[in-house]
């Protein structure tokens, strides 16, 4: 067929793929939220994508967890259809057209949950072959006990699979939760010198995490292709003052 | 005995000595009257007293009906749609076809990941990348290939349903119309099927013959296969 399926690594598209991943709690969303903001403001032509967003697969997604009736196999197989389809309509248009892409959690995310409910670690990275390799992968680096205050402090209740109760590590939803998302930063550390992870220590301010992504991010920016909407953002800065 | 052994990486949690069954895989081309002897050897296989589970494509409970809807409104991508099929493939093999061979029951299968496999690539998949995905599937029992070529698929195509839109992989824009189409997408199927027949090892069986003769050739050989080991 046109071309084939190109594998890790080999693509070669003009825009930028900038990644964060990291346990929930770790403040990902909101760093990655920030940088948008400011590639926004900075006139680059951003495109947004993340887990569970596509909505045929989600459909299947939704009602297996509901009705609990996915396998460790069946689990993973589910959630790399559903990032098939954010690469194949999310990802790579946008970067063939020379965007600045931003992923809210990426196949590091099935790498570690995958492996700790059993999958084979070999499987489910030649599973995921067809992905994109990331411009850079930020991993929001957080200690258990930070996250869980931010996590039990600010939402509803824990869910099943998120606490891994489908493994079977303790009858208590809070209890599995915490051991199921410490397997999973062990997951995550391992992969840090596999793949190259940026590590961002996330204990520290918000304001102090950002500056640190936006210069990393702005040194991988060499050659992208900016809006010419900028010349209007600028003028509407300049109106307010604001422009650093 | 040899007893059951996956192509690669296999399932977690699966001890494969309690596994008792038979897997015998019914492979071929659309229109080859793969339903049709399956129908056929369940019923002549419950006659002697074998348990059957009978199975196929986009059946699983969890994947099959969405996966239906996708292929209506032809919207997911080549590598999408291949995975949601070994998604629902898989959803099968744990909840269907497992208990099933631990229960000692006979599984007859339309289709397996030869299929798969085989749709994907002529979809660009890369092949090595699919034996990949699939490394979780078992190795049946044994493979019939029922086989029929491309002159005789359109005989029987035309006197049965007609050209239907997939079957003639109009999504891959092949030919003007789907008569073209069909020809060259089934054509590719089956140097596709042919290639794998070697290397997975299938038994060949002519379809061109009447549905009586073809029936007995593949009776006769799974009661063999039926018999091994004890079962």
């Amino acid at each position: 067929m046109s071309g084939g399926m190109k594998i890790y690594g080999k693509h070669r598209l003009p825009g930028r793929l900038f990644i964060v991943e990291g346990i929930d709690g770790s403040g990902k969303s909101t760093q990655l939220m920030l940088l948008q903001k400011w590639l926004v403001s900075e006139g680059y032509v951003t495109s947004f994508s993340e887990w569970n967003s596509s909505p045929l697969v989600r459909d299947v997604t939704k009602r297996g967890k509901k009705k609990q009736m996915l396998t460790p196999m069946t689990f993973s197989l589910i959630h790399a259809t559903d990032f098939a389809d954010r690469i194949e309509h999310g990802i790579i248009p946008p970067l063939k057209a020379g965007a600045i892409v931003l992923a809210d959690r990426y196949i590091y995310t099935a790498f570690a949950r995958d492996v700790v409910r059993g999958v084979s670690p070999k499987w489910v990275r030649d599973l995921y072959a067809f992905a994109v390799k990331p411009t850079v992968a930020f991993y929001f680096r957080t200690p258990l006990d930070v996250a869980m205050k931010r996590i039990l402090g600010g939402r509803d209740a824990i869910k099943y699979y998120e606490a891994g109760m489908d493994i079977g590590l303790s009858e208590n939803i809070e209890e599995s939760f915490r051991l199921f998302q410490s397997r999973i930063i062990d997951e995550y550390e391992k992969m840090v010198d596999e793949f190259g992870l940026v590590a961002i220590d996330a204990t520290r301010s918000i304001e102090e995490q950002q500056t640190e992504v936006r210069k990393i991010v702005s040194d991988a920016l060499a050659g992208t292709r900016k809006s010419k909407v900028r010349r209007w953002l600028d003028l509407a800065s300049l109106a307010k003052g604001s422009r650093k | 005995m040899a007893g059951f052994s996956f192509f690669g990486e296999g399932l977690p949690e699966i001890n494969l000595e309690e596994l008792k069954g038979k897997l015998i895989v019914l492979e071929g081309t659309d229109g080859v009257g793969r339903s049709t002897h399956i129908g056929l050897l369940k019923q002549w296989l419950e006659n002697h007293g074998h348990a059957v589970l009978d199975t196929g494509m986009t059946r699983s409970a969890l994947a099959g009906k969405r996966l239906k809807q996708a292929k209506e409104g032809h919207t997911l991508g080549g590598i999408t749609m291949s995975l949601f099929y070994a998604t629902d493939f898989a959803d099968r093999l744990e909840n269907e076809i497992i208990p099933a061979l631990r229960a000692g029951f006979i599984v007859l299968t339309d289709r397996y990941i030869y299929s798969l496999m085989a749709r994907a690539i002529v979809r660009g998949a890369d092949p090595e990348w699919l034996r990949e995905v699939y490394g979780f599937a078992l190795k049946p029992d044994a493979i019939f290939y029922l086989r029929l070529d491309i002159n005789e698929l359109v005989t029987r195509v035309l006197q049965s349903t007609g050209f239907d839109y997939w079957e003639s992989g109009m999504d891959l824009h092949l030919g003007e119309d789907m008569y073209e189409s069909f020809v060259r997408y089934q054509g590719w199927l089956l140097s596709e099927f042919d290639k794998m027949a070697e290397t997975y090892g299938f038994e060949v069986i002519d379809a061109s013959d009447p549905v009586e003769e073809t029936f007995k050739t593949l009776r006769d050989r799974i009661e063999k296969v039926a018999k091994s080991n004890g079962s």
